[in-house]
């Protein structure tokens, strides 16, 4: 059938085969002549998780097999979305240590890109909070690996994009919370060196995140919300937020009826956009109490929203830059980006924390996202982009992208030959590809 | 007085649907299909989702002679009774082959008949229950493309809606649900090209049970659009109909 990632392209026709348990994993993986990859929910946004020889999809695999509630330590099947555990835990108290802009991640997936979170510079990334992972290998043996067992194995899955095998089941860490409120500050910052300050500022905020304004030039280039949360305590809670403290009533969800045709986002429209969004956001500069979908997950409440951009979808520019080249970076970026005229509104910039892992995204600096309908000359914006993000250092997040090539990937991030060798010495490579590791020679 | 439900062919995807279902709404689930134990992890995710208590029980729908015994076996009778056994067969294999055909029949209509024809007795003497058999819209018109699963199917809902109707007249207290889900995402549909419109997730299909036990619906559709489609294609005249191939 014809699968795409989350951003709509590229579309690839696969064979697809959903097993139910991790026995009808292995089945598949020895009827298969050639080499396959596993899928989650499908929310990586290019070809990680396509293959047309043979995608397995992993979403059978959805049982919650235990729950600690002295450790917080839940124990869950590679299927089982972030939404799944967050709709059954936080009525207890516990909520994802580290979640990503979707609740729509399964924990597979989590782990092979190796998520972060707005507490990234705080906590980490999704990894740090995995105990275990069962793997079925290239030999068809199934692995429990942790930091003390196979612990090379285990390194190299949290960010593995699944190439080092199936990730069948693992364990992981959530965090209590008193409740599902979120104490959200805004601080309106009118230029990039003032977000970044505040950024700077504010590392002892538990998360944040920011808006950024990709298409504001001269002055205002890189204006931006910067939005701070804390889990709220019951001290903080009025007496409504109370009444529901742990959210256990469900609340409904919008669907994008249709596809938006393409020029229903153009720079003129995202422009204005941006520019009332931005005063409003001065305007409710503040303190206030928001539900944690409203603050992790805004996007989530609009179902399918991906098909904003119209049938030829879109593609995710999300790089990281070292702090010490950040604010060079990224004034490089955004005049890029401005200069095109072609960036979209839901752009995000974020300050990242040390992080040491084999084959992880994050490093300490800035990481800036940002979408791009796909159009003939989409693939050169990201060339020009790729390249400035390589000058200073910067590197790319796999789980979002569809446009590197090779030799980019191998600039930008010297651990890749490392990576290709464990793949090569493993017998990984010969079993597990995607359209991306194809494309990328991982 | 935490209620009970039992779910027979739970692995099949609707069945399990309905399973958590069930016990996200606090039931007590029994889950009855063959090879039970292989259920484990199933067992372990209703228990830790949704903190209830679960039980295996071995059940082979086409083994008459162990039905009494199967339901006298269950740590009680329980309140709600879903039946998802059922098997399609491939339409071609089930015209030439008499073992396939007869147990396609058996299957869809023998097995899970009798089944309910032991549980509505003794929910009759106990004076209350309820019990969901899982048809199918094949069943309301024999197709060329699968007249022996439709056909199983129909001799289904035509038995539960006799069952319906005499526990009803009787006033047991017992009530009988017919749930035609249309086209499902499941196992037995993996690899057909089915429409979206009228194509059901089983997650869908078990809510819309949940809602039909709360209710104490009769007949229902899983998606209101089959209504109208089995209207239209239920009144095609037969002369017209033979021809066709839909």
């Amino acid at each position: 059938m014809k699968l795409s990632g989350w951003g709509r392209y590229p579309r690839a026709e696969c064979t697809v085969s959903r097993p139910r348990d991790a026995d009808a994993v292995g089945a598949a993986m020895s009827a298969a002549q050639g080499d396959l990859i596993a899928r989650g929910n499908g929310r990586a946004y290019g070809d990680s998780a396509l293959n047309p020889d043979l995608t397995l999809d992993m979403r059978g695999l959805d049982r919650i097999l235990a729950f600690d509630p002295q450790t917080g330590q839940v124990v869950a099947e590679a299927g089982v979305l972030l939404a799944d555990l967050i709709e059954t835990f936080l009525p207890r108290g516990w909520f994802p240590a580290v979640t990503p802009g979707t609740k729509f991640v399964s924990i597979g997936g989590a782990i092979a890109a190796d998520v972060h979170g707005k507490n990234h510079h705080a906590h980490g990334s999704f990894g740090g909070f995995v105990d275990w992972i069962d793997i079925l290998g290239a030999d068809g043996e199934v692995r429990r690996t942790s930091r003390s067992e196979e612990a090379e194995l285990f390194a190299w899955t949290i960010g593995g994009m699944g190439l080092t095998g199936v990730i069948l089941r693992a364990a992981v860490r959530l965090t209590p919370v008193e409740s599902g409120w979120i104490r959200q500050t805004t601080l309106p910052a009118p230029d990039l060196v003032t977000a970044m300050a505040l950024f700077e500022a504010n590392q002892q905020a538990t998360y944040s995140v920011a808006w950024i304004d990709c298409l504001a030039t001269g002055a205002a280039m890189g204006r931006s919300l910067v939005m701070l949360g804390e889990h709220a305590t019951l001290a903080d809670l009025g007496t409504d937020e109370a009444a529901d403290r742990l959210m256990q009533k469900p609340r409904g969800k919008k669907t994008v009826p249709i596809e938006f045709p393409a020029f229903a986002l153009n720079a003129l429209s995202v422009r204005s956009f941006n520019a009332l969004y931005y005063a409003k956001g001065r305007r409710q500069a503040g303190t206030a109490l928001i539900d944690y979908d409203s603050y992790f997950y805004p996007l989530d409440a609009i179902l399918e929203w991906n098909r904003i951009y119209g049938r030829a979808g879109f593609a995710q520019f999300q790089c990281v830059i070292p702090l010490a080249a950040s604010a060079r970076g990224l004034e490089a970026l955004l005049g890029a980006i401005a200069r095109s005229g072609q960036g979209s509104f839901l752009a995000v910039l974020k300050r990242m924390g040390v992080q040491d892992s084999r084959f992880s995204f994050p490093m300490e600096g800035y990481t800036l996202a940002l979408d791009f309908p796909m159009r003939r000359d989409t693939p050169r914006l990201f060339a020009e982009l790729e390249a400035i993000a390589i000058d200073h250092g910067g590197r790319f997040y796999l789980a979002k992208d569809s446009q590197l090539t090779p030799g980019r990937q191998r600039a930008a991030d010297p651990r890749t030959a490392a990576f290709t060798a464990m793949r090569a010495e493993t017998g990984t490579s010969a079993r597990f590809q995607s359209l991306q590791s194809r494309r990328l020679g991982l | 007085m935490i209620p009970t439900v039992l779910v027979i062919g739970a692995r099949s995807d609707i069945g399990m649907a309905a399973a958590r279902a069930f016990a996200a709404k606090g039931y007590a689930v029994q889950l009855a299909a063959r090879n039970a134990a292989s259920l484990g992890d199933d067992r372990k995710d209703l228990e830790t989702r949704h903190r209830v208590s679960v039980s295996l029980h071995e059940i082979d729908a086409l083994d008459l002679d162990s039905h009494e015994a199967f339901v006298a076996d269950l740590p009680g009778l329980p309140d709600v009774v879903v039946c998802a056994v059922g098997h399609m067969g491939e339409q071609k294999r089930n015209e030439t082959s008499l073992q396939e055909m007869a147990m396609v029949l058996r299957s869809n209509f023998e097995g899970p008949a009798s089944l309910f024809t032991v549980l509505a007795n003794r929910m009759a003497a106990r004076g209350s229950g309820t019990l969901v058999g899982i048809s199918s819209v094949a069943g309301e018109r024999g197709r060329a493309a699968n007249y022996v699963y439709g056909s199983a199917k129909a001799g289904f809902t035509a038995f539960l809606s006799g069952l319906r109707n005499r526990l009803a007249r009787d006033k047991t207290g017992v009530h009988v649900v017919t749930v035609l889900p249309g086209f499902v995402y499941t196992q037995m549909t993996q690899g057909m090209d089915l429409p979206a419109k009228l194509t059901a997730q089983p997650t869908e299909v078990a809510e819309a049970i949940l809602k039909a036990v709360e209710k104490q619906r009769d007949v229902i559709y899983v998606r209101p659009v089959w209504q109208a489609v089995m209207l239209a294609i239920r009144n095609i005249p037969e002369f017209q109909f033979k021809k066709m191939s839909i």
